[in-house]
């Protein structure tokens, strides 16, 4: 079947069973929407405001489904304006295929009009990126692309399309995607690299060894990572945990690995770690991390991180094993598989005395709540009474990051969505709608302050335009708040260009999108307010009024040991 | 930063447009300079072997070499051992000879290096010669008593010695293919 690049492109993502796509066109893109012009059947496309918005929205969508996002882009400035959620996505892991298209073969290297070298620039915060100068390579690549994207530990691949390889012709072979594996290019990979077909068995001698350690250890905890979440195994970890009587801590990305209401766990570990994980993590003799890799917010001071402790790593990527944390045993495999084998061959445990310990430090900061401000926890357990068990949340980064992730209980794996590791600003809305169009049954809210809530607010256009009904809460301090606070606690209160007295008025900003919006400042006011919200179910902005100095608590210096708090 | 010493590594890639900057990138963005880089295919048509030599401590080479594993185009890493393996260079000099007494120095030196004379001109000559760093730094040494007026030198290539080679399996090497593993 001969078929132009453009129709080869739309053809594989439909092999792909891909039926979303996030974008903004531009001049070398055309071809690829002149046919999408005839595919809107098979794809919904989601035109943003910003090609940020639009790859912060294809990863929140594949965040929060499991699933792989697309996100389409011209060449140039449509590109690099990607790339902060190219980024986003890797340091997370997040799969997603982005979709690029360059100048045509004539034009290139010659500083052509909207012309970059999107590849290269991409090369340090994708899993692997293409080049495609001709129509004939497309099928292969694209299906490769996807592979490697969900394959593994997960994350973002970059195609770059010359425009004349839209637009020539070529032989195109539909293929279902169950039989990538043995024709084509994924078949010639997997034999050159001795990969196997079936998923790769965890070594037993690997596991053998973990049981010993097991049966040795009187005081065991666990970390639960983003690992967990992107395998999908909150089932196994519960178990796993259960056998093994022992408290598990939950990384920013490991929220949702375990349900953060069950009795084991004891909330967040590291930089804001409640004080539970830090101490017991600075107590037990055995740390078992599933799917996490130490990032400096957790591990703070690697050198004396968890020191009485044998440390075991388990992950799928071997590059991890003994980066930033010098472990005693590692495992490398899916989280789910080497689970379920541990499960299967250990005998149940009992730390009656070591949990009691671990449950005698608290898991949650306390707040004074006498002031006349309404405080982060307040605003929180009222949302979360508010809306429903599953509801989606987008955060953006900052102190009311680390609030919802504190104190919004969550239940599942991609119930939080938030840029863990590279800390975007501006994250929040874009996943939100990422989210909302992946699983229209459920309710999204996004959590936002108001200095990043300001970065990509223009994405407020897409969720009136596709009627989606997201709830933006904004916890507005007036600064932002997570720089005050180091500037208050380390840098001599010396505010240096952190006080956001200005505007603009975020409930005629909502209303000058089409939506509704509402300036809280109590509890009674901000119930009003998500009623009135749910009822209208459309687009809203609650903007709540909290304390200028409100800090999140507890707080451990970065490099610092573990337990050495700041602020409890 | 204190004990560094240099390392050899190894890297078979796939021999596509593209694969030496990534992997070149890595060392750039530790902050480490390459002190030596040697390209060329293999018996296999679809692979490349990359020789580096880096001034590393023991800690950041593993780092980088894991790195460097994780890449897709990447197929093996070996950090060579010194006493397991060994190095060789080609460097190319071209040394002025105005006269047939020097142009007769020259090259008795170049026959006591076991070098090779590869091109006599009116006025200069060009050496050829293979060997590691105590060879070439010597032959370097002698000729600069005449007037050197160009010098090329190859980078290292390396090998194991015996049966080992790049191709061993090890389960080091299984594992860093699990999560590539396009399942």
């Amino acid at each position: 079947m001969q078929l132009t690049g453009a129709q080869i492109l739309l053809e594989c993502l439909r092999e792909q069973e891909v039926d979303t796509i996030f974008g903004y066109p531009g001049g070398t893109i055309l071809n690829v929407y002149d046919a999408l012009y005839d595919y809107q059947d098979v794809f919904r496309h989601i035109l943003t405001s910003h090609e940020q918005g639009a790859a912060h929205a294809a990863d929140g969508y594949a965040r929060s489904t499991g699933k792989v996002g697309v996100c389409f882009a011209t060449s140039g400035p449509g590109a690099t304006n990607m790339i902060t959620g190219i980024a986003t996505a890797y340091m997370d892991s997040s799969p997603v295929v982005f979709i690029t298209c360059n100048v045509g073969e004539n034009l290139i290297g010659k500083d052509s009009f909207q012309e970059v070298d999107i590849t290269g620039i991409a090369m340090p915060i994708t899993k692997n990126n293409y080049l495609v100068k001709h129509a004939e390579q497309i099928a292969d690549v694209v299906r490769e692309a996807f592979a490697i994207a969900r394959s593994g530990r997960p994350g973002p691949v970059l195609i770059d399309f010359l425009k004349n390889a839209t637009a020539e012709k070529a032989d195109y072979v539909p293929l279902p995607r169950k039989e990538h594996y043995t024709s084509g290019r994924i078949a010639q990979l997997v034999k050159k690299s001795m990969f196997r077909f079936e998923p790769p068995r965890v070594d037993d001698n690997d596991i053998n060894i973990l049981l010993e350690m097991i049966r040795n250890s009187e005081k065991p905890l666990i970390i639960c990572g983003g690992g967990v979440v992107r395998s999908r195994s909150q089932e196994q970890l519960t178990a796993f945990a259960e056998k093994l009587d022992s408290p598990v801590a939950l990384t920013v990305m490991g929220a949702g690995g375990m349900n953060g209401r069950n009795p084991l766990t004891t909330g967040m570990i590291g930089m804001h770690g409640s004080q539970a994980s830090n101490m017991a993590c600075d107590g037990c003799d055995l740390l078992i991390a599933i799917g996490c890799r130490f990032s400096d917010r957790v591990a703070l001071n690697p050198a004396s991180f968890a020191k009485q402790a044998q440390i075991v790593q388990i992950d799928i990527d071997r590059a991890e094993i003994n980066k930033n944390v010098k472990t005693d045993h590692h495992i490398v495999g899916d989280a789910r598989q080497v689970m379920e084998i541990l499960i299967d061959r250990m005998e149940q445990c009992d730390h009656k005395a070591w949990k009691e310990y671990v449950f005698s430090y608290p898991r949650e900061a306390e707040y004074d709540e006498g002031g006349d401000k309404m405080t982060p926890k307040q605003i929180l357990s009222t949302i979360s009474q508010m809306v429903p068990d599953d509801t989606i949340v987008a955060t953006d980064v900052g102190q009311h990051q680390m609030w919802a992730i504190q104190h919004f209980h969550f239940e599942y794996e991609g119930q939080l969505l938030t840029s863990g590791g590279f800390g975007t600003m501006g994250f929040g809305l874009g996943a939100a709608i990422g989210a909302q169009v992946g699983n229209p049954d459920k309710t999204v809210i996004h959590v936002t302050g108001d200095g990043s809530f300001r970065m990509n607010c223009n994405e407020l256009a897409t969720e009136e335009h596709y009627g989606l009904p997201i709830i933006t809460f904004v916890f507005n301090n007036q600064t932002l708040g997570m720089v005050r606070q180091w500037q208050n606690l380390i840098y001599h209160k010396h505010y240096s260009q952190t006080t956001l007295d200005r505007g603009p008025d975020f409930v005629k900003l909502a209303q000058a999108y089409g939506l509704k919006g509402r300036r809280v400042s109590s509890v009674e006011e901000l119930r009003e307010a998500i009623k009135e919200a749910r009822e209208w179910k459309k687009g809203y902005v609650v903007d709540c009024i909290i304390d200028t100095d409100e800090m999140v608590r507890p707080m451990v210096g970065g490099g610092s040991h573990i337990t050495d708090f700041i602020i409890s | 930063m204190t004990d560094q010493k240099m390392y050899t590594l190894a890297v078979l890639v796939d021999n596509e447009s593209g694969v030496l900057s990534q992997v070149s990138r890595l060392f750039s963005r530790k902050g480490y300079n390459i002190e030596s880089l040697a390209v060329g295919k293999t018996h296999r048509a679809e692979v490349s072997r990359i020789t580096i030599e880096v001034l590393a401590d023991d800690d950041h080479i593993i780092l980088l070499a894991n790195q460097l594993r994780k890449l897709y185009p990447v197929h093996s890493v070996n950090i060579l051992k010194p006493e397991k393996s060994f190095r060789r260079e080609l460097v190319m000099i071209k040394v002025k000879a105005p006269t047939n007494e020097i142009r007769n120095e020259i090259i008795q030196i170049t026959n006591i290096f076991r070098g090779q004379i590869v091109d006599v001109s009116v006025g200069a000559l060009t050496i050829a010669l293979i060997g590691n760093e105590n060879k070439i730094n010597g032959i370097e040494n002698v000729l600069s008593e005449f007037e050197i007026i160009e010098l090329v030198r190859t980078g290292y290539v390396a090998l194991e010695r015996g049966l080992d080679t790049i191709y061993n399996d090890t389960k080091e090497k299984g594992e860093f293919n699990y999560g590539k593993n396009v399942l």
